[in-house]
């Protein structure tokens, strides 16, 4: 029965009657359900219109084992049938019924004097002591079972035959808001409102202000790609171009070689590096520029003296997922050498590979970050003034330069940004000149110097959100 | 980048002066190492074996010390010590020097020709009257494990052994030999063994069963000997007992083997270099005469200086600061390259002279010393300025378009996901029912998470899927990234394929859903729908792939060509992912669309 027919039911009621006594018999009466019932008379209770109060009853009600024995007998009376008049062996009898009736029923009609236990001739006999009995445990079951008043209640408690269940219900008079008809105050201006044109006198409910609103359904970009797209903008904003980076597999030459990387650097062991089995190696290198970056790498020029070793193509075909975006970087400039020298400023922000173990602070797939500006006279100073001016539109403000190490730049610095949340200094990303080892081989003109400086996407995010494990930002948990 | 650990009293005592951690910590940024740590031994034992004890005070303080991975000199105590003093003006720049013997009496190392089958190599000098204690022994031990680990590539390029030279007699010879005649009793054992029995017996040994591989199955091995065929060392594994050094030795017998000679240079000149210092005639190594199978001599260790002209317009244009010559001279002289202003060169841009001492094999380039000159003058008081050139903001068009098709999908109330670019074989396969196996794949995986480079951005998704089955219904997932296909026209041979995929997951498999998808995302991009067969627009017709459900599957034909499918994912796939609502899903090459 719908809710508001139980409501109809026990304001009319009222309209004609001082009271509903108990509401349980009010229940069987109407036919209600006596927990819908309860329900409607708390609301309505709530809001005045009747007034109610709580009536208790305490019953008895059986247990299980209880209620077996009211359906058929009590164990006693059941151990007594089954001896028959002229006694009978304990095995004999035991086999005849239930083993834990058996247990219970003999010892309760040994205590009556209902049965004698003896012994014949080395085994237990039972004999009937007298010709019938009375199953009160079985009468008194029943009257509880039906809600009557029974006498020895610590007997079957104590068996744990029956137990003890509160009843509650109400007793319900009228209230102060009594109306025959419940009014239920609006709570949205709906469009049956309108057009019935009784908006502005209908009641309005309370708006809870201190709930939240609904939550909505809409999509959603991802976290990591919005900063990726707030730090996009600052590169535009400072005139930089975009580098196509979306070319994952590279080879050893353009990544690690052209950058005056020795071949026997440890970031190109395979423990750090992703080589690949398939395309395995790479079918094209540039041979002219090829053979000045070998002549580089093995006895140097343009007043460097190289690394002197032997310098081997296979290890610059081996085909690997890039591990930086810097091997794009060398590309561009390359590409950049090839005409008539103009300065550029370029960027990206794209996916780089380590081979490396994942954990809260590392992962196989990251995202670098990177700017570079190639132009004539550029100084050390010049980067500085970038770095800061590209940080403090990151929002960090206080930067400081660390000397460090990087084969492929000379200066290089750590770049360090001091975090009043962990009241320390923390490093943010790497930066440098790149070396002339790297770019005359390219072919860009002698007084050309390149600025650069890389960080990954996550880092700052991570700091900037405040999260601690960087599996939170990214993959597919 | 190598960490060091030093005793820091021992530190403090080589400086002459202690410091707070935060006043040393500061030494070090403006110095370019990094203190990393301040520990003590206990408490990394404690670590390790993990341990809670409480801190007995009188425990030694160590500094763990981080130091730029082509710094060999500043690889132990005394050279770091050494480098800080001078840094701090406290002493000068060391003068090394080989000592003058006369050729009859210089020790000799003969080279057969056999060695140049896997380690050709070798250079020898002498410390004469070397002062040890526990604390300088230690070093000189670390010394050797770091350069071992570092330069040396874990002894591949190059492998130093020091002996006691009194024990020994030259000239030595460093031989090839079969493993099975190579006979002698090696450090730590008090028995006889061949070099054979070793490399079973060291496949059980947690330290040098890492270096074998370097000999592993070649006919013959390098070894050293004396005069009197006694084993010096058998190199790149371990030194024969007979020679080993103890707080006792006097002299010092260094040798180095090696496949790659310039690092095998400078192994052997920071091993002296630095140890030289506790030698009677401080900064003083006796030379060794090497001859090689071809009959060339040649004696090491070559200590002399390298000479650069550096101009100081090269070094103030560079750093951007205006500086004096006398000053860029004080300044090179703290950082241990020992500079004058070129004489010859007066006039408006003087030549500043550098003299490389042994020590800085990282100075390859007159920059190397510029950056020098600008750790000296200090980074951070360089003025900041702005580079002049205009250029003009411009972003790749192809991620201008993948950036407002992600607008429009996320505006369709998708949310968009970042997964992983490498992934397992079966996931990117086998779990979507693909036959095919064609995809970049990587030849030294860690785990089955690297194995491959996806083809797909569908397994990726339905993984996300799979790890997140208890978000609210319906689930509207998308990507946007790229995917790698193999390219013979490519000069790696293989390119990168910008896709869009999207998920729909709910009681029922949307399939409509995905479809109104695939036809705003089109008219988004303004391309216009079809009938089937015009090449004006696109169309779709039915498809048969077998990650889909028969029937309920399409292929997106856009001007002639097929850019994508869509489809509700077959329920043998959503069990592969563990997903227990039907989906459907599209995936479209954009790059296509652009």
């Amino acid at each position: 029965m719908a809710q508001s027919s139980v409501e109809d039911a026990v304001l009319s009621y009222l309209q004609t009657h001082e009271e509903i006594p108990n509401s349980e018999e009010f229940a069987v009466s109407e036919q209600l359900d006596h927990t819908e019932l309860l329900n409607v008379i708390k609301s309505l209770n709530g809001f005045g219109y009747v007034e109610a109060k709580d009536i208790k009853k305490e019953t008895w009600v059986l247990t299980d084992e209880g209620s077996k024995y009211a359906n058929s007998s009590s164990p006693e009376v059941q151990v007594f049938e089954a001896v028959p008049l002229e006694g009978i062996r304990q095995d004999q009898l035991e086999a005849k019924m239930d083993k834990q009736v058996f247990s219970i029923g003999k010892n309760f009609a040994l205590k009556n004097k209902w049965l004698s236990l003896s012994k014949e001739g080395n085994v237990p006999f039972y004999r009937r002591m007298v010709e019938q009995v009375q199953d009160i445990i079985k009468e008194q079951l029943l009257a509880a079972k039906n809600g009557k008043d029974i006498q020895n209640v610590d007997a079957l408690k104590k068996r744990t035959l029956i137990k003890r269940q509160t009843w509650k219900g109400f007793s319900v008079r009228k209230g102060p808001n009594y109306a025959p008809q419940r009014s239920k105050p609006a709570t949205d201006l709906t469009r049956d409102l309108l057009q019935k044109g009784n908006w502005d006198n209908v009641e309005f409910k309370d708006y809870n202000f201190s709930a939240l609103g609904q939550p909505l359904e809409c999509g959603h970009l991802h976290p990591l790609l919005k900063v990726r797209a707030q730090i996009c903008k600052i590169f535009l904003e400072m005139g930089y171009e975009e580098m196509p980076t979306n070319n994952f597999v590279e080879s050893s030459f353009w990544n690690f070689d052209t950058l005056f990387q020795p071949q026997q650097h440890p970031a190109r062991d395979s423990h750090d590096t992703f080589f690949l089995k398939v395309p395995a190696t790479t079918q094209r290198l540039p041979e002219d520029y090829l053979e000045r970056v070998k002549t580089m790498h093995e006895v140097g020029g343009h007043e460097s003296i190289g690394y002197g070793y032997d310098w081997k193509r296979d290890e610059a075909e081996k085909n690997l997922l890039r591990t930086h975006t810097t091997a794009v970087s060398t590309r561009m400039l390359h590409a950049l050498a090839q005409g008539e020298f103009t300065p550029k400023k370029y960027f990206s922000i794209d996916r780089v590979f380590r081979n490396e173990a994942v954990d809260r602070t590392h992962l196989a797939e990251f995202h670098q970050i990177e700017g570079l500006i190639c132009d004539r006279g550029l100084t050390l100073g010049d980067l500085m003034g970038v770095l800061n001016e590209f940080f403090q539109r990151l929002g960090m403000k206080k930067l400081r330069f660390k000397p460090a190490y990087n084969p492929y730049t000379e200066p290089s610095m750590e770049i360090f940004s001091y975090f009043d949340m962990f009241n320390k200094w923390v490093e943010v990303g790497n930066s440098g000149m790149i070396r002339p080892e790297v770019l005359l081989p390219m072919g860009l003109p002698k007084d050309v110097s390149v600025i650069a400086w890389g960080l990954s996407l996550e880092r700052p995010t991570m700091i900037l959100y405040g999260i601690d494990n960087i599996r939170d930002l990214f993959g597919h948990k | 980048m190598p960490t060091i650990s030093v005793g820091r009293d021992l530190l403090f005592k080589a400086l002459g002066r202690s410091f707070t951690d935060e006043e040393f910590d500061e030494l070090c940024f403006e110095y370019g190492i990094e203190l990393d740590d301040v520990t003590t031994e206990k408490a990394i034992l404690r670590k390790e074996k993990h341990i809670s004890e409480e801190a007995q005070e009188d425990e030694e303080i160590i500094y763990k010390i981080e130091i730029p991975a082509n710094r060999y000199d500043l690889l132990c105590l005394e050279g770091l010590a050494r480098g800080l003093r001078i840094f701090k003006c406290a002493e000068q720049v060391p003068q090394f020097c080989v000592s003058k013997i006369s050729a009859a009496s210089m020790i000799k190392m003969e080279v057969k020709a056999e060695t140049a089958m896997l380690r050709p190599f070798v250079v020898c000098a002498v410390l004469r009257g070397v002062t040890f204690n526990q604390a300088r022994y230690n070093s000189f031990i670390d010394l050797q494990d770091k350069l071992h680990q570092n330069l040396c590539r874990r002894r591949t390029l190059v492998a130093i052994g020091t002996h006691d030279l009194d024990m020994l007699q030259g000239p030595f010879s460093y031989e090839a030999l079969p493993p099975s005649e190579i006979s002698f009793i090696p450090l730590k054992e008090t028995q006889q063994f061949t070099a054979e029995g070793l490399m079973e017996k060291y496949k059980a040994d947690m330290k040098l069963k890492k270096f074998l591989h370097i000999l592993e199955g070649s006919p013959v091995h390098p070894v050293i000997f004396d005069s009197k065929r006694r084993v010096l060392s058998w190199p790149p594994i371990i030194n024969g007992a007979h020679s080993a050094i103890t707080l006792d030795t006097k002299n010092v017998f260094i040798e180095c083997t090696a496949t790659d000679l310039t690092k095998a240079k400078i192994v052997l000149n920071t091993m002296v270099t630095m140890f030289s210092e506790y030698c009677k005639n401080k900064f003083e190594v006796e030379p060794v005469e090497v001859v090689a199978a071809n009959g060339v001599s040649t004696v090491y260790p070559d200590l002399s200086s390298r000479s650069m002209e550096v101009p100081l317009s090269y070094i103030s244009g560079s750093l951007g600061v205006a500086l004096k010559a006398k000053q860029v001279v004080q300044i090179l002289n703290r950082m241990q390259l020992l500079a004058t202003e070129s004489s010859s060169q007066e006039g408006p841009d003087p030549v500043i002279h550098v003299k490389v001492p042994p020590t800085r094999s990282d100075i390859l380039h007159p920059c190397d010393v510029m950056e020098d000159v600008g750790i000296g003058y200090g980074y951070n008081n360089i003025k900041q300025t702005t580079p002049k050139c205009v250029t003009q903001g411009k972003l790749l068009p192809l991620n201008d378009f993948s950036d407002s098709v992600r607008v429009e999908v996320a505006m369709a109330g998708f949310t968009e996901v970042l997964t992983w670019i490498l992934g397992s074989h079966e996931e990117n396969f086998d779990l979507v029912k693909r036959k095919s196996d064609v995809a970049v794949t990587v030849g030294n995986p860690r785990t089955s998470e690297f194995e491959v480079v996806r083809t797909s951005l569908l397994p990726g998704l339905l993984k996300t899927l799979g790890h997140n089955k208890d978000h609210p219904r319906p689930v509207k997932l998308f990507e946007v990234s790229d995917v790698v296909i193999l390219d013979p026209s490519k000069d790696v041979g293989a390119k990168n394929e910008r896709r869009l995929a999207a998920l729909y997951c709910n009681a029922n498999s949307g399939f409509e859903v995905i479809h109104g998808l695939v036809d705003r995302v089109m008219q988004v991009v303004g391309i216009k729908t079809v009938p089937t067969g015009d090449d004006s627009g696109y169309f779709i017709q039915p498809s048969e792939e077998p990650e889909f459900f028969p029937g309920r599957q399409a292929s997106i034909i856009c001007k002639g060509s097929r850019i994508g499918t869509f489809g509700i994912v077959h329920p043998q796939v959503l069990q592969n992912f563990l997903i227990p609502d039907p989906c459907s899903i599209m995936e479209i090459n954009i790059e296509a669309l652009l």
